[in-house]
């Protein structure tokens, strides 16, 4: 697997602050980065990288909107459609009682909606295949890996500069992306 | 960049590296466990054997097993349900809260706490189950198909409903909830068994950890994650206790019908789940070695939650006997009035010292910084809301509108199995846990080291 695919190189990176000037000063260059793998999450990085803040929050929205709608015809349908009855006094739609179990049916499916769809965008199932740069980058370094054949930069010319950027390591590897 | 006040306790001590955090947990799950370990494992499947003959008899021979009786018709079930659920309260209000507060404090904690809620309400979930009866048919009551057992449709008008609905909806929530948190972790023993050329291990953990590998673009969106569902968990888990405490408010019973049990109950819940969470987290740090991370000053924030919360049951207690008395109805009088002085006085008194008197002491320092007195205090007061839930309803069912109604409860064996069947379940699945999983969140950990730990604070 590590013969075929395409080249990177990859500077490893030993604290998120460095990392975090690097990764401006790289794309300042006009060099794509690839990708940046971290042990866990660097606050500002969204940023320096150019990526969007997350829409999932508005996946999150319409889940629970769903839940909210399928909760309350349900209960309507059952209820007050199906098989009118009179409970406690109360007349054949009592929507106060509702409340309870529509709040928690907004909350189930805007809960597993959202995490749902964040599995699916981010390609996380069962024995999905991580692209594991440095078995490193899970533990305690920060890897930033730059596909060479986009840039217009020699192998040996990046990996300089990543290491005149605070890189501990810059290594090349070929990666079936 | 985060800055810090260098005057702050650090959060993790040792001078740990983020190296020696993958080291310190990870450790854990590579290493065969201990004597201790196999011990405490033995101890709590003999408990849970034992209480499975209890359920045996149950489901064989029906309820008429425990000692209920027609005035006593709910007592030690419903007892153990709610103190159950209650004890479930704590993981997700530390990871869902303290995640919206930005107490970083909750990081070393949150995973052993989701852990424990996650069992504790599989165990609250037996007596509901369980009490069917029939459990296959139990299952199907419950959920809104069409059924022959009278109206067509389950009533949504009942509170016990709204709990079906709310304890599923936690516990999925919780589980997912604590699972996304696990999966940056699964990826780091995934990481460290294929370096160390671990097959099994690698493969098991390669499938838990869903390809995880690390990515910013995933690391952004997970954070977008964990923060919408922390918003969707708080109100969640002050939904639960609220609706499990409408299934005594929204009765007419005297000492049952009242307007403050739904706040009451939350803070009961998040009092006794902290207590347990102490519980677990004294012996797990001290077992694990994890001192440099569960630290006395997080054993100290816990004891300040802890006495807010039990203030609060406490001026609770006190409003209720005050709105008894002004309410002027003989009935609610005479419940408060038997609560007190009557028959169970002991159990109302075991409750008043356990829940009231006994967190009052974390005011010291000396006190709620001492690991022997926190651990004391952490079970005393789980006897005592143990207690409070015995007290609500046992007491406030024995005494019937007509007095040749009255009766006494008194458990039998079968009662008893019940619960220690439930404990045996509860210890079975944390000590598993304990060794398979992650008991500290490394990710996380490792994300506030650079500002809270002790190099940086020297």
């Amino acid at each position: 697997m590590d013969d075929k695919g395409v080249k990177f190189v990859i500077g490893i990176y030993e604290d998120e602050d460095v990392l975090l000037d690097a990764i401006s000063s790289v794309r300042d260059k006009g060099i794509n980065i690839y990708e940046v793998y971290s042990p866990f999450p660097v606050h500002g990085i969204e940023s320096r990288l150019g990526y969007k803040r997350s829409r999932l929050s508005i996946a999150a929205f319409c889940f629970g909107f769903l839940g909210t709608c399928l909760a309350l015809t349900m209960m309507i349908g059952m209820t007050t459609i199906d098989w009118p009855m009179i409970i406690g006094g109360k007349d054949f739609l009592p929507l106060p009682v509702f409340i309870p179990v529509t709040f928690e049916m907004t909350v189930l499916l805007s809960a597993f909606g959202m995490v749902g769809t964040f599995f699916v965008i981010s390609d996380l199932k069962p024995w999905g295949k991580p692209k594991t740069f440095d078995l490193r980058s899970t533990d305690d370094k920060h890897v930033m890996a730059i596909e060479i054949e986009k840039n217009n930069m020699s192998e040996a010319a990046l990996k300089k500069l990543l290491k005149s950027n605070g890189a501990s390591e810059a290594n090349s590897k070929m990666m079936d992306v | 960049m985060h800055v810090e006040s260098k005057l702050r306790k650090p959060l993790i001590t040792g001078g740990k590296t983020l190296h020696d955090v993958s080291e310190d947990i990870s450790k854990r799950v590579e290493q065969k466990p201990s004597i201790t370990w196999y011990a405490a494992m033995i101890i709590s499947n003999i408990t849970l054997i034992v209480g499975a003959y209890a359920v045996y008899r149950t489901l064989w021979d029906g309820i008429g097993m425990w000692g209920l009786n027609k005035t006593v018709m709910w007592a030690w079930d419903i007892t153990n349900f709610v103190w159950w659920v209650g004890i479930g309260h704590a993981g997700t209000l530390i990871s869902a809260i303290l995640l919206l507060f930005r107490q970083r404090w909750r990081m070393a904690i949150n995973r052993s706490a989701e852990a424990m809620t996650i069992f504790a309400v599989i165990c609250a979930a037996m007596f509901p189950l369980l009490h069917m009866g029939r459990l296959w048919i139990g299952l199907i009551w419950v959920l809104p198909l069409p059924n022959t057992y009278g109206s067509l449709w389950v009533n949504f008008a009942s509170p016990l409903l709204w709990d079906v609905f709310a304890i599923t909806t936690y516990f999925s929530v919780s589980l997912v909830f604590w699972y996304i948190g696990l999966i940056p972790d699964f990826a780091t023993i995934r990481d460290r068994a294929k370096k160390a050329g671990r097959k099994v291990s690698a493969y098991i953990y390669g499938g838990l950890s869903f390809g995880w590998d690390g990515a910013a673009k995933t690391w952004s969106r997970y954070e977008t994650v964990s923060l919408v569902l922390a918003g969707l968990a708080t109100p969640l888990v002050l939904s639960v206790h609220t609706i499990v405490s409408m299934d005594f408010a929204t009765s007419v019973i005297p000492g049952w019908h009242t307007t403050i049990f739904p706040p009451y109950f939350v803070a009961g819940a998040i009092f006794s789940g902290f207590a347990m969470v102490l519980t677990l987290l004294i012996i797990t740090r001290k077992v694990y070695n994890l001192e440099d991370y569960i630290t006395i000053k997080h054993l100290e924030l816990m004891n300040i939650v802890i006495i807010v919360t039990g203030s609060i049951v406490g001026i609770a207690y006190l409003t209720e006997l005050f709105m008894a008395w002004y309410s002027g109805v003989a009935y609610e009088q005479y419940a408060f009035y038997n609560r007190v002085t009557g028959p169970y006085w002991w159990a109302y008194w075991s409750m008043m010292t356990c829940n009231v008197i006994s967190p009052q002491l974390f005011w010291f320092k000396k006190i709620r910084t001492n690991i022997v007195a926190t651990f004391i205090i952490s079970i005393i007061v789980n006897i005592g809301m143990w207690f409070e839930r015995f007290v609500i309803i046992v007491t406030s069912l024995h005494r019937d509108f007509l007095p040749s109604s009255w009766a006494m409860f008194y458990p039998t064996i079968y009662d008893l199995g019940m619960y220690i069947f439930t404990f045996g379940l509860f210890f079975t699945a944390f000590l598993a846990f304990s060794k398979y999983f992650p008991v500290i969140n490394m990710a996380e950990v490792k994300s506030i080291l650079k500002h809270t730990g002790e190099k940086v604070k020297k």
